[in-house]
């Protein structure tokens, strides 16, 4: 008896070593960043590192008026440090993220002090620059010094948080992401419907041919699978250009003129058109897999029991094939909302996604928290989602092939 | 539900049991049909066969004898390569399959697996434009026919195999056609279900009049349910009968070798004269009645049943009386089976019924066995053994 659970524990033990490695690479390689692009979301140490007297000492200040002269002694001490440190550039960098025009304040007020010993601080402070007089520039050294804050999430969703502590919409004009993540939904649900539109058909002329026909299909609709994506966009670039193939064709044909040349690329027309012949594969296979499923013998009962072909496809195909669209369009639109190269590459300035705008802050404008809350809200809207279809259809009726 | 027997089509078109003007012309009827699926090799050789209107036919064979093939050029899923199709007269070359009103039982049923069995019930008066309430209505005595009621909003995936054959059946049967397909309905479900289903199909047929056309390769289940069978071999018609003639007088070895179980011996004709011949075969010379045409010197098969061969005869009682020795012995109950050498053959078997007693025969007699000249026919030569 103890043999038997001996030997299975090992046998548990030489099973979980077998997967291990595997564990391993998911945990390096994909949950340890992403936990920590989201951690970094909500969590910047970065000014309550460089600043701490400071903070403590604004924790007594009402906001009502300026703050207290300990703050003025404790920032000039702190600010001198973190120059010496150089950790300056970020802490500036972050407040300048609340308040524009912060980060000259800081470095400029941070190098003014390195010659100055004694005080009245806030004296010296406000004659090198007036904004330490200003109670708006503490509100932002302060809501910055925040170890765990909302603020990126905020930002992301074209809000702010109010020197009172309310929540407030960001001024008309200054509302970027909500409007873009809500393009990127649409531009998503339509790329969807694209893919399902030309790939039903083509699922279902590959499930329903003879085999070696639908081998031939399947390697059609793989080959552009299986081919660079650079290629394939570099492909879509010469096509749909000003003066590519599809607007030479147009003009040689009379049907616009050499003037009237149509912009197929370099906005959301080129990016629509080059996601969907992108994504069309993962609409095509779950759909081909599910109709494969399909016995034809059904749309022969159905049509022997009085049905025409649109009613039999309406009634008996269709209803049998929604696994398979469920779990077609949910890959195309997960793919889509987070889709980054192909309108970088061919979107120009009208057709880029929330995506890109992740990719600009974390590499030019360095606000990793601000990208960390925008993939956030990626997805959590993808989980929403995958959890009403569950509700809706089933999870465990996806079918993914 | 009182008139639940017969459906109103039937009634209205005053066919079935009722009507003899309708029995002038076959209710299914095919005229020379071939069907070739590559072009060369003929997978239906120039049928020609008639089912009358409320008859119930089988179409039996091994697999690859066209059977199948038959049954979906009738139901319109195949189009014949030459020859007519005729229903109620009238040619359905150019009907599709779903204006020829035939109610079909596929193989494994076929019910739509995302509807509950109401709805695949409803689902062919849906099509045909059918009020709700009378649809109810209708769906409801369909169940009630098979002995299902109560179950309408299951789905077919919560049945079990013989109830999802009820259904099938009542989803042929709930349109009222009067002509339904069977492509062997009980192959998936297993040997009890299967005999009380045929039953049930026979009843069925009974109550409703409706003709049957069914599809088998169990010659069992062909001789259950069916008025007649046709007995079919790589796409020919061998011999159609009702079971009891396809069992007593069979014309061809294959259906010889097909219904139940036939010594079949082989041998030369040596005389022809007056409908019996004189076959030898090995050393002995056994008289038989003459079925196939044949000459002197003609290669042709025997075939006796096992239950009219007799072992140890009394002397001058039968036509036939040749020697053998007993291989084998096997009481099973209502008979002893009895294995000899006999007439070249090894597997000569010969049936006791347990009224008769055995008279203590033991494995290496030698024993006569006797059987008569009419229970004995001389077929065509077949060199198969199965």
């Amino acid at each position: 008896m103890t043999d038997a659970a001996q030997s299975l524990r090992r046998e548990r033990l030489r099973a979980l070593g077998l997967v291990l490695p595997l564990l391993l690479f998911v945990g390096v390689t994909f949950i340890a960043p992403l936990g920590t692009m989201l951690m970094r979301s909500v969590h910047d140490p970065v000014v309550a590192d460089a600043l701490p007297e400071t903070l403590a000492s604004l924790g007594e200040w009402t906001g009502e008026g300026l703050p207290p002269d300990a703050a003025y002694e404790a920032i000039a001490r702190e600010l001198v440090l973190a120059r010496e440190e150089r950790t300056l550039g970020q802490v500036a960098g972050r407040v300048n993220r609340v308040e524009s025009g912060l980060r000259g304040v800081v470095t400029r007020s941070a190098r003014g002090l390195g010659d100055v010993t004694e005080g009245p601080w806030r004296e010296v402070m406000v004659a090198i620059d007036s904004a330490w007089a200003d109670p708006g520039t503490w509100h932002a050294i302060r809501a910055t010094g925040q170890r765990f804050t909302a603020r990126h999430y905020l930002n992301a969703l074209d809000m702010q948080q109010l020197p009172d502590g309310s929540v407030a919409r960001q001024p008309e004009d200054r509302r970027i992401y909500l409007p873009l993540l809500w393009r990127t939904l649409i531009v998503s649900a339509g790329i969807t419907l694209l893919c399902l539109l030309l790939g039903y058909p083509i699922a279902h002329l590959i499930a329903h041919a003879p085999p070696r026909r639908a081998n031939v299909l399947l390697v059609l609709v793989l080959v552009p699978f299986w081919t660079s994506l650079l290629v394939r966009t570099t492909a879509w670039i010469v096509l749909l250009q000003t003066q590519g193939v599809i607007n030479d064709l147009l003009v040689s044909a009379g049907l616009v003129g050499d003037d009237g040349r149509l912009a197929m690329i370099y906005n959301m027309t080129g990016t629509i058109i080059a996601m969907t012949h992108v994504l069309l594969p993962f609409m095509v296979l779950p759909l081909y897999s599910v109709m494969r499923a399909i016995p034809g013998r059904y749309m022969d009962a159905a049509a022997s029991l009085g049905a025409t072909p649109t009613q039999a496809f309406r009634r008996v195909y269709w209803p049998q094939t929604l696994p398979g669209v469920g779990a077609g369009s949910l890959l195309v639109f997960i793919l889509a909302i987070g889709y980054y190269i192909t309108p970088a590459l061919v979107g120009g300035s009208s057709g880029q996604l929330i995506s890109n705008m992740v990719a600009y802050h974390m590499q030019t404008s360095l606000n990793w928290g601000l990208a960390g809350a925008l993939g956030g809200i990626l997805l959590a809207g993808v989980l929403v989602l995958y959890m009403l279809y569950d509700r809706l259809v089933g999870i465990e009726r996806l079918s993914l092939g | 539900m009182t008139d639940l027997g017969v459906p109103e089509a039937v009634r209205d078109t005053g066919g079935a049991i009722t009507s003899t003007a309708s029995d002038n012309h076959a209710h299914v009827e095919f005229e020379g049909v071939s069907k070739s699926y590559d072009g060369r090799t003929l997978v239906v050789e120039g049928l020609d066969l008639g089912v009358r209107r409320g008859e119930f036919v089988t179409l039996l064979g091994p697999s690859g004898s066209g059977k199948t093939t038959i049954l979906m050029m009738l139901a319109g899923f195949q189009t014949p390569t030459s020859g007519i199709i005729r229903i109620d007269g009238r040619s359905v070359q150019d009907l599709p399959p779903r204006r020829r009103g035939i109610g079909m039982v596929f193989q494994n049923y076929a019910l739509f697996p995302h509807m509950t069995v109401g709805q695949n019930l409803a689902f062919p008066l849906e099509v045909r434009g059918m009020a709700l309430e009378q649809r109810e209505e209708r769906v409801e005595r369909a169940l009630a026919l098979v002995r299902l009621e109560g179950l309408a909003d299951r789905r077919p995936g919560q049945l079990s195999g013989g109830q999802q054959q009820r259904v099938a059946i009542a989803r042929a049967l709930v349109f009222e056609p009067s002509l339904v397909l069977m492509d062997e309905p009980l192959g998936a479900l297993d040997r009890s279900l299967r005999e009380e289903m045929q039953y049930e199909i026979r009843r069925i047929h009974r109550q409703l009049g409706v003709t049957v056309v069914y599809v088998t390769h169990d010659q069992q289940e062909a001789m259950v349910m069916s008025d007649r069978i046709a007995v079919l071999k790589e796409g020919v018609i061998e011999q159609m009968a009702p079971p009891e003639t396809l069992y007593e007088e069979p014309e061809r070895a294959f259906v010889a070798r097909f219904i139940g179980e036939n010594n079949r011996l082989h041998g030369r004709v040596v005389t022809v004269n007056g409908g019996l011949c004189d076959v030898e075969t090995g050393r002995e010379r056994i008289r038989a009645l003459q079925i196939t045409d044949c000459e002197p010197g003609d290669q042709v098969t025997l075939s006796i049943r096992p239950e009219r061969v007799a072992v140890n005869p009394e002397p001058g009682v039968y036509g036939n009386q040749v020697g053998g020795t007993v291989r084998d012995l096997a009481f099973l109950g209502d008979h002893l089976r009895v294995r000899l050498d006999a007439c070249e053959r090894q597997d000569f078997v010969a049936k006791i019924p347990n009224i008769v007693g055995h008279g203590g025969i033991l494995v290496g007699d030698t024993v006569r066995i006797g059987w008569t000249v009419t229970d004995c026919r001389v077929l065509d030569y077949e060199r198969k053994d199965d």
